[in-house]
């Protein structure tokens, strides 16, 4: 493998892990928003260096339509929908804005040590995207854990996604099939969610999700 | 002969830093000034503030220690050993192999410490109140600044600054994140280091806020300007970090022959200048930070320098 080719798969891969921490550092829901679908853009440039370099047209299409669903569509709908909510200039408070840095770069550290002993013989490239695609994944799963805006906990579970389709690229692609229904997936919870924060904020006047965790029921005493 | 040479091409580095480390702060002020559409002073002004400060009588209080007298030429000679050591026009000068990037920071600490515990020493208020967040900035710093090193370290293999420019001088490193990552992080270092805006305003002697100015807010006369000069010198030596670690090209790395020792010198000038007028862009698109912010700032550096650390494992493998 060229130096070149190498050193490029490195920086989109790691430009993901990286722009991961900004999404958790990131407090304006609508920069967290293009931080995204940045996120998502990179992705695709990843996996169209990887089909580049594995000679792989079929992960050309992989690229495409994460490019086309996760850079383009889910912003803009989620977009639209923190426009209608009205929240499109809040600034969300972030639980503990330190310690979950540290526990991100923890996260990160445990990937590096799981995944580099676990696949030492096979080649860099691959070991290094599986390595970063489970720092992704970790990442978006804490970001769920940290946020309490509904709208940027689904911004973690669609992050979680792009690692997903990172670490699949890196073993050799997946079949087109699993491809489109994961893309389809997303779409279809993409909508799920759109209209569960709708009614959340129908419900409760607000789409933080502490509000959640003091309901006790339709008809429970108030207490 | 030799030794004479080098002696010579140490003393005009250990020189030409001094001389010009007033220039850079009266071209950031001047850069500043134009942005915000005023004249602002000369680029010498800055010269002959130190000049007035020095003929001027040394104020002290009545129940100043020694170390009050002492620490601003301590400060002063250790920023100025400091900077003496970084590679500025030329790699492998006499006394740049004395010392490496984790002693530079070792260095700038003692100068710190020494100006926190003066800040200290007379017992007002507001000396108190910047060595304070004097301390706090720099226990969030100096972390960040010692992961830079690591990372520096693990791609090129020492943390010799003259080793390390003339390898990147001679082999490139390649596309790599973590450098982008690490030089992220010295910039967010060496704002907060230097008290530059958002961190501190270096143009205020009013606010609540400040930090470096409160601390040295009783001295005056040749103490002043020793201060003044030490804190001028501590920019040029960020820049010339700055480009030493990262943007070395230029710099005089085999023979010292008089035309890559002029290249080197042309090169540098022209590199830290740049620096100084980016310096003041910077500052007056962001706005003062409240100090219960600094952590997250900082706190920005030090997961980008881990970040880079990080990355650097998962290509190199262990």
């Amino acid at each position: 493998m060229s130096s070149l080719g190498f050193d490029l798969a490195h920086l989109l891969a790691g430009g993901m892990v990286v722009l991961s921490f900004v999404l958790l550092y990131q407090d304006r829901i609508s920069a967290v928003l293009n931080v995204f679908a940045t996120q998502a853009i990179t992705l695709s440039l990843a996996v169209a260096w990887q089909a580049y370099v594995q000679a792989a047209p079929s992960l050309f299409v992989t690229a495409s339509v994460a490019l086309l669903v996760k850079g383009l569509i889910v912003p803009a709908a989620l977009h639209r929908i923190v426009r209608q909510l009205g929240i499109h200039r809040e600034i969300e408070q972030v639980i503990g804005g330190g310690p979950t840095m540290l526990a991100g770069l923890g996260l990160v550290a445990l990937a590096i040590l799981l995944v580099l002993p676990a696949v030492g013989g096979v080649d860099p490239l691959a070991r290094e995207d599986l390595a970063f695609a489970l720092a992704v994944i970790l990442l978006g799963l804490l970001m769920m854990i940290t946020r309490r805006n509904a709208v940027t906990q689904v911004v973690g579970f669609m992050s979680i996604e792009n690692g997903l389709v990172l670490a699949a690229t890196g073993a050799k692609g997946m079949p087109l099939v699993v491809e489109f229904s994961v893309a389809f997936s997303i779409l279809i919870a993409l909508i799920v969610f759109g209209v569960f924060v709708f009614r959340i904020r129908e419900r409760f006047d607000t789409v933080d999700v502490s509000a959640l965790d003091r309901f006790r029921g339709e008809h429970a005493e108030p207490q | 002969m030799a030794l004479i040479y080098e002696l010579i091409a140490q003393g005009v580095q250990m020189f030409l830093v001094l001389g010009i480390a007033p220039l850079m702060v009266g071209v950031t002020r001047k850069v500043k000034a134009r942005l915000l559409r005023r004249r602002g002073p000369g680029l010498l002004q800055p010269y002959r503030d130190l000049w007035k400060l020095l003929h001027k009588e040394a104020v002290l209080a009545y129940n100043a220690s020694w170390l009050y007298r002492v620490a601003p030429y301590l400060v002063f000679a250790v920023t100025w050993v400091t900077a003496a050591l970084v590679p500025t026009y030329a790699t492998g000068l006499l006394f740049s192999w004395s010392a490496d990037l984790i002693a530079i920071v070792a260095l700038l600490a003692t100068a710190r410490f020494a100006l926190a515990l003066a800040g200290m020493d007379v017992g007002t208020a507001f000396g108190g109140i910047g060595a304070s967040r004097e301390m706090l900035i720099a226990s969030l710093a100096e972390p960040a600044m010692l992961l830079v090193a690591f990372t520096v370290a693990l791609l090129i293999g020492t943390t010799q600054l003259s080793a390390i420019a003339s390898h990147m001088i001679d082999t490139p490193v390649g596309l790599r994140v973590s450098l982008g990552l690490a030089l992220f992080a010295f910039v967010f270092v060496g704002i907060a280091e230097n008290a530059r805006i958002p961190i501190d305003n270096p143009a205020t002697h009013l606010e609540l806020t400040m930090v470096h100015e409160a601390m040295v807010l009783e001295y005056s006369g040749r103490h002043l300007a020793m201060i003044e000069a030490a804190a001028a010198l501590k920019l040029v030596l960020y820049f010339s970090l700055l480009t030493c670690l990262f943007f070395p090209f230029g710099m005089a790395t085999g023979d010292k022959t008089f035309g890559a020792l002029a290249l080197g010198l042309v090169s540098y000038l022209v590199k830290i200048t740049v620096l100084a007028a980016l310096l003041p862009v910077g500052e007056t698109t962001v706005a003062k930070m409240r100090v219960f912010r600094y952590p997250i700032f900082l706190g920005g550096a030090f997961a980008a320098a881990a970040l880079a650390v990080f990355l650097l494992f998962v290509s190199r493998g262990f």
